[in-house]
């Protein structure tokens, strides 16, 4: 199973409504993954981000799958800014995994 | 309660102004201004604009004459909010100017709608852009999510074309920073309820690192991070406790250093002034030392990193040698 998300067609051109990420991640991102399925985010038309909305969208994925979420989600049409933003939480999360001490 | 709006209102001047706050009685607002020129930063207005719609239109007044130079408080709205008329008339083609009029806030809804439609109003290149979108993106969400203010955020924003430079203050009369912070952090001052909140990975939310599914505790770091590498103020006012970002010296050359630790930024703080219920952030960038935004969120991300790396480490268990 594979779905693309389109952020622009929810979040608008400046993706920081974290109230929507969170209802992409529990009603798309997470039935998804699983189901071992693959998510795309589509950030075409997306000039930024906040690491706010980012961290809404993806931190409880990798926190609950881990590699699969590390292996599954995928991101397209990424600028340098969003991309650097996405790296960003990546990282953090992933020192906060090892530490096990993230919370829900 | 009395504000009086100076000659003088900037961010370097800021603490001159919260020192002069009188919040005694707290039922009616009296404004007062310098009788011969008044200079307000959107940090001034806001607070101003917050503490007006906390004690409603019919008590909050300007009190004494208003220099010409007042008509800037009229085109920013602030006539709109109190019982006073506008002593001011101007033709509205001359409202064309590049600022954001104090706007209230309430829902995430406001929040991307008054993005999307705030920026042309400043004119900024699209690098810019992104740069002051994220700014008052991450801010808002602070007070929307965090503060329990009834008013909401009151945001305003102007951009000077001398200087180069926008200002963006966003005020809201929640409960204020220690006690968002006290659940989890147990600070015993509003000074230290202030570093914590400025420190990256620490978030009222949670006390585990990496924070919760909703909050990692970076939006205040990564905003006075944007300020110092671009080399201006930053000011927090929370409580009793207010705290400034000092300007990095320009005659030093190279990306400004970031750290963690706000008690290690150049500063200035003060844990009594006038007890203030509720949040005011306020922030000065510098458009023609903005370096590309990527880079500069790549400089934030790498003391983030650091930061909760150093902390992990400090809970290390050691090895118990006898």
């Amino acid at each position: 199973m594979k779905k693309t998300i389109r952020i622009q067609k929810f979040a608008g051109e400046f993706a920081e409504n974290k109230d929507i990420a969170k209802k992409m991640r529990v009603e798309k991102v997470m039935p998804t993954l699983s189901k071992n399925g693959v998510i795309v985010f589509d950030f075409d038309g997306v000039s930024g981000a906040t690491q706010s909305f980012v961290h809404a969208l993806v931190s409880d994925p990798i926190r609950k799958f881990g590699s699969t979420a590390f292996d599954n989600l995928f991101y397209k049409n990424v600028n340098n800014d969003i991309r650097e933003i996405i790296s960003i939480v990546y990282r953090y999360m992933q020192e906060s995994l090892n530490s096990e001490s993230y919370e829900e | 309660m009395k504000v009086h709006l100076s000659n003088q209102g900037n961010l370097r001047n800021f603490q001159s102004f919260i020192e002069k706050l009188d919040f005694s009685v707290p039922e009616k607002l009296e404004i007062s201004t310098h009788n011969k020129w008044v200079t307000v930063h959107p940090a001034n207005l806001v607070m101003v604009a917050a503490l007006a719609l906390q004690v409603g239109k019919e008590n909050a007044e300007i009190v004494g004459s208003v220099p010409s130079s007042g008509a800037y408080l009229d085109r920013m709205g602030l006539y709109n909010i109190i019982n006073t008329p506008s002593p001011f008339t101007y033709h509205k083609k001359e409202e064309a100017g590049r600022f954001v009029p104090i706007t209230q806030l309430k829902t995430a809804d406001d929040q991307s709608r008054f993005i999307a439609d705030m920026v042309p109003l400043l004119h900024l290149s699209e690098e810019n852009t992104t740069i002051v979108k994220y700014i008052i993106g991450e801010l808002v969400r602070n007070v929307l999510e965090h503060a329990r203010a009834p008013h909401g955020a009151i945001v305003a924003a102007q951009y000077y074309r001398k200087t180069n430079r926008v200002s963006i203050g966003i005020c809201d009369t929640g409960i204020g920073i220690w006690k968002s912070m006290r659940e989890y952090w147990h600070p015993r001052t509003n000074m230290e309820a202030l570093h914590l909140a400025l420190t990256p990975g620490i978030t009222g939310t949670t006390q585990k690192e990496g924070g919760t599914s909703e909050n990692a505790g970076a939006g205040l770091f990564f905003i006075k991070s944007i300020a110092k590498i671009t080399r201006n103020y930053f000011t927090i006012y929370s409580g009793k406790a207010e705290y400034t970002l000092l300007k990095h010296r320009s005659d030093i050359k190279g990306m400004p250093r970031l750290f963690a630790d706000p008690a290690l930024d150049q500063h200035r703080e003060t844990g009594e002034v006038s007890d203030f219920h509720g949040t005011l952030v306020a922030v000065d960038i510098s458009l023609h030392e903005t370096t590309e935004f990527k880079k500069l969120l790549a400089s934030i991300g790498k003391v983030y990193d650091e930061a909760i790396r150093d902390r992990k480490k400090a809970k290390y268990r050691v090895p118990k040698f006898v």
